[in-house]
């Protein structure tokens, strides 16, 4: 049951070999028996998870279902949830229990999914190691010395370890993809506008994106169709038509061209991932690919842009959190700035100070057109690249990191080094564009690998077409942590 | 050496949508505290603003109504800061790419001597779309501040003048020009003791001819009065320090109406840097010509169309064509008035601004409040101009229409004060006169006309007011000749 698909959970539960409070149970009590171990829930709620479930099991009952009725899906605790604790990994919100619930909440809550708990994170989604987290470092299932990668570790920790059938994360810089690679899993950030942001506690808006994470891309597709559709509560979601993401899973490669873009495949690159990736694309060969060797000149910049813009909107973005209506207020104060300084210096942590100084500075009178146009204006070249190598390729592939799973508290002290492990992700969320990480073998140590396959925009059918024929002719995505087997 | 006074006006008018400019919450005036902010107006993790249309087209209304160009794109940005009353620690506004551009406005100035006005172009900079703020409730909490978080994310429009006023007089008649366009096109209720339309005044002195002196700009005006007050205070306070060696500090400063100061709240030094950026939450607003178009659509006739052309197509004065559209609901009771009698302009004019205004002044009522309906005025000024009633008698049937309503033409028919027109009654009553008045007669006679009076008295009486005046004027003329 554990390494079911979603369609065998589905089938399974249809046809009443299980029920769906079974289901759930299941997964609780591996929660009970493992979570301990790892830290990838931050609040697990029996009741309200096996209120869902029974509420599933009438619906399963009288045949008026969905593909996810019933299924128990872990959701990244940056997304609000009705009556749900929902901290974003932060002290900050260490009490607030959410009066609403996102879209993504919604639309699982409407097939009828069952929320089973919310998932450990970055504070605020800002790293890449899930170790900013006010709840304590996710531990990677594969080896629990290592990071599982951020921000959705927990999420990714979970599918991981079977806690869950799925999850959801968020991606803002590669924090959906570069967890997934760290973790054995696949993870797919849609394009830009598809997923609604509304209810989903926002780092970087204009380029935070939810999307699913799993273990295959067929249950990606699933997962999307539910998570996807226009949000009028949300400005910035697109206005498209419904579309089936699971439409083309079955197309035969026959013609694809790949896109090899030589900046992924430069120093720093380590040479086990080069390798798993380099087999990776012989494999695509195999089903009828082709190669393209494409540029992407101003990607090298992405890192600075990024560490411009994103603690610009985030410290913008997390001046809600003042102490003055919800959420932490230091205990002692003299006065009202005094109050705001001690709320926040008390329930942020150092990576979300960092920051917001970050961002404060760039947005500054003085700097701002020396920082924050400035990197607006890369910001459009960045994407431009990318038009310009679409007109050559299909899709674009290349390592998700840099390096398999680091050590806990190997990057703690070099943020610069910390953020360089997403040196190939951010320039698809600069640029809006989807992007999604395979799994695709095994480094030196044993830790997997994964594969970034990058779309043009709303290619995201295609990108799973892709994925999912890779995942019929190998198995990395099938491999299971071996000490967190039940 | 003269000083001269410069003053330029930012002014925020709330816009009358029935929801926020972000959000579904409603935005009516008084309801119990933070009741009417929903999840985003209380800036809960995750939500997200939504432009509201309804804004937007107000403020495309006002822009039409100056002249403006309307920005085909102009982008919402966040000017951060820390307050309470400010739940998202910034506020959504507008700030190098405004919704509305330079226009202008025509006032006219009242002088010293009654009646008498000037005519003055004031540019307009720009206008803006914006959230406004909560309130900050420092009483009735034992050394701790309530927040009520109802009005936060009310739209307001602000509107920015260029520094062309020149005197108290001037900033209180733009302020007030502005205020009656406002409320003429329907965008804003003008409530200024609810905070409706709120005037920031900035004033510098300098000598004529120099180059703009520094400023200080005085906040949250909520009265005409207090504009004009708080404006000159300022302005002989500025005057005073300069001749008194002094220099002027750019700040704001607040006016204390109770004692009529200005005092500065807070020196340029201390001035928020507001970190503005664009909004990622909110797209550009993009308005096409054929939005554009479809708002004009729905504009009234302004004011000054309706000036002109009551005084060139109806010959009435600037003063009364002025005073007839201080406000529309007032000119369309004028034009429906004149629609009953569409030759006796002046006569509508003058009812309207005299006995009219009079008694709802009396009444503390305004003309949406009138108790006599434009077609019972109309009617009644009617039988005034054909000759049926005196004026004299029209005050009467004007009084029974305003306590009692009813048909003029029933009035002047059951109280009996038609003219009488019937020529010979008339000469039967001056016969009588005449002979019983010899001495009167003899004095008439002998030259003294003042006595003229004393007849006309007599025989008013005698027709117990319902003489047609001129008619027996010219019968006593006639008779006591001789």
């Amino acid at each position: 049951m554990l390494n079911s698909s979603l369609l065998q959970l589905g089938a399974a539960l249809r046809s009443k070999k299980i029920s769906s409070v079974e289901l759930t149970q299941l997964y609780l009590h591996r929660i009970t028996a493992l979570n301990s171990k790892l830290n990838a829930y931050i609040t697990v709620n029996e009741e309200m998870s096996l209120v869902q479930a029974r509420a599933a099991d009438v619906q399963l009952a009288q045949s008026k279902t969905h593909a996810l009725t019933g299924i128990p899906i872990a959701q990244k605790d940056i997304f609000c949830a009705m009556g749900w604790r929902t901290t974003c990994g932060s002290k900050m919100l260490s009490n607030f229990i959410a009066p609403y619930d996102a879209h993504v909440i919604e639309q699982f809550n409407r097939v009828g999914a069952v929320n089973l708990g919310k998932t450990n994170m970055d504070e605020f989604a800002m790293g890449s190691s899930n170790e900013t987290s006010y709840f304590g470092t996710v531990k990677n299932p594969w080896n629990r010395n290592a990071v599982p990668g951020g921000s959705s570790g927990g999420s990714a920790a979970a599918v991981s370890a079977r806690l869950c059938a799925a999850a959801t994360g968020t991606d803002t810089g590669g924090s959906i993809r570069q967890p997934a690679a760290l973790c054995g899993i696949s993870g797919l950030k849609p394009t830009y506008g598809v997923v609604s942001r509304y209810g989903m506690i926002a780092f970087a808006s204009s380029l935070d994106q939810a999307g699913p994470m799993a273990r295959s891309a067929e249950d990606l597709a699933l997962l999307l169709n539910v998570m996807a559709g226009f949000d009028e509560r949300d400005s910035t979601s697109l206005q498209r038509e419904t579309e089936d993401y699971a439409r083309d899973l079955n197309k035969p490669l026959n013609g694809l061209r790949i896109g090899l873009p030589k900046e992924f495949f430069a120093a720093g690159l380590s040479a086990d991932v080069t390798q798993a990736i380099e087999a990776s694309i012989a494999e695509y060969k195999k089903l009828g690919a082709s190669v393209v060797d494409i540029s992407l000149p101003n990607s090298r910049l992405s890192i600075p842009v990024y560490y411009v813009l994103a603690p610009a909107e985030a410290s913008s973005n997390l001046s809600r959190y003042d102490g003055v209506r919800y959420g932490y207020r230091a205990p002692e104060y003299t006065s009202l700035a005094d109050m705001y300084e001690k709320s926040r210096a008390q329930g942020f942590g150092e990576e979300v100070k960092r920051r917001i100084m970050i961002g404060t500075y760039v947005l500054s009178h003085g700097y701002y057109d020396a920082y924050y146009l400035q990197a607006q204006k890369i910001r459009r070249l960045i994407a431009q690249d990318f038009v310009e190598a679409f007109k050559r390729c299909d899709v674009i592939m290349g390592p998700t990191t840099p390096t398999t799973a680091f050590n806990l508290a190997e990057k703690n002290d070099d943020p610069v080094q910390m953020y360089l492990s997403d040196i190939y992700t951010i320039a698809v969320n600069l640029a809006g564009l989807p992007g999604m990480s395979i799994p695709a073998g095994f480094g030196g140590n044993g830790l997997p690998v994964g594969l970034q396959i990058i779309g043009n925009y709303f290619d995201e059918a295609r990108m799973l077409n892709v994925a999912h024929q890779y995942q019929q002719v190998t198995d990395w995505h099938t491999r299971t942590p071996q000490h967190i087997e039940v | 050496m003269q000083w001269e006074i410069v003053i330029g006006l930012e002014v925020h008018t709330q816009l009358s949508t029935s929801s926020k400019i972000f959000s579904g919450a409603s935005t009516a005036f008084g309801a119990e505290p933070n009741t009417q902010a929903c999840a985003v107006d209380l800036a809960l993790p995750g939500v997200l603003p939504v432009l509201n249309r309804g804004a937007v087209e107000r403020a495309i209304k006002f822009g039409l109504a100056v002249g403006a160009h309307i920005a085909p794109r102009s982008v919402f940005s966040r000017k951060n800061y820390f307050y309470p009353d400010l739940p998202k620690g910034y506020q959504i506004s507008q700030f190098d790419l405004p919704i509305v551009g330079q226009g202008s406005l025509t006032i006219q100035v009242p002088t010293a001597n009654a009646g008498q006005t000037y005519k003055k172009v004031v540019r307009l900079t720009r206008a803006h779309l914006e959230e406004d703020a909560g309130k900050s409730l420092h009483e009735d909490f034992h050394g701790m501040t309530g927040i009520d978080l109802n009005r936060a994310g009310t739209p307001l429009l602000e509107i920015v003048s260029e520094p062309d006023m020149r005197s108290a007089a001037e900033a209180v008649a733009y302020a007030k020009m502005l205020h009656t366009l406002v409320r003429w096109i329907g965008i804003c209720d003008g409530n200024m003791q609810e905070g409706s339309f709120r005037c920031d005044a900035n004033v510098s002195v300098r000598r004529p001819g120099a180059e703009l002196g520094t400023r200080r700009e005085i906040k949250n005006l909520n009265s005409f009065r207090f504009l004009q007050q708080a404006i000159e205070y300022e302005a002989q306070w500025q005057i005073d320090t300069l001749e008194n060696g002094g220099t002027i500090q750019q700040a704001t400063v607040l006016f204390n109406s109770d004692i009529g100061e200005t005092r500065a709240m807070r020196s340029k030094e201390d001035a928020h840097d507001y970190r503005y950026f664009p909004d990622p939450d909110l797209l550009p607003l993009a308005i096409d010509n054929e939005w554009i178009e479809q708002v004009r659509g729905t504009l009234p006739e302004l004011p000054l169309s309706k000036q002109a052309r009551y005084v060139a197509d109806l010959g009435l004065s600037v003063y009364d064509a002025d005073t007839l559209t201080s406000s529309r609901e007032m000119a369309d009771f004028f034009e429906a008035t004149l629609n009953e009698v569409p030759k006796e302009a002046k006569l509508c004019a003058n009812w309207l601004m005299g006995d009219v205004s009079a008694s709802l002044n009396r009444e503390d009522r305004d003309i949406t409040q009138c108790p006599i309906s434009p077609g019972q005025l109309g009617g009644m000024l009617k039988r005034i101009a054909d000759g049926t009633i005196s004026n004299a008698a029209a005050k009467e049937v004007f009084k029974i229409l305003w306590s009692d309503g009813g048909n003029p033409d029933t009035i002047i028919e059951t109280k009996g004060l038609k003219q009488m027109s019937d020529v010979g009654a008339m000469e039967a009553m001056v016969d009588e006169i005449i002979a019983a008045n010899p001495a009167q007669v003899a004095e008439y006679r002998s030259g003294k006309e003042k006595v003229f009076g004393f007849f006309v008295g007599l025989a008013m009486k005698a027709s117990k007011g319902k003489a047609n005046p001129a008619q027996m004027n010219e019968i006593l003329k006639r008779k006591l000749a001789g």
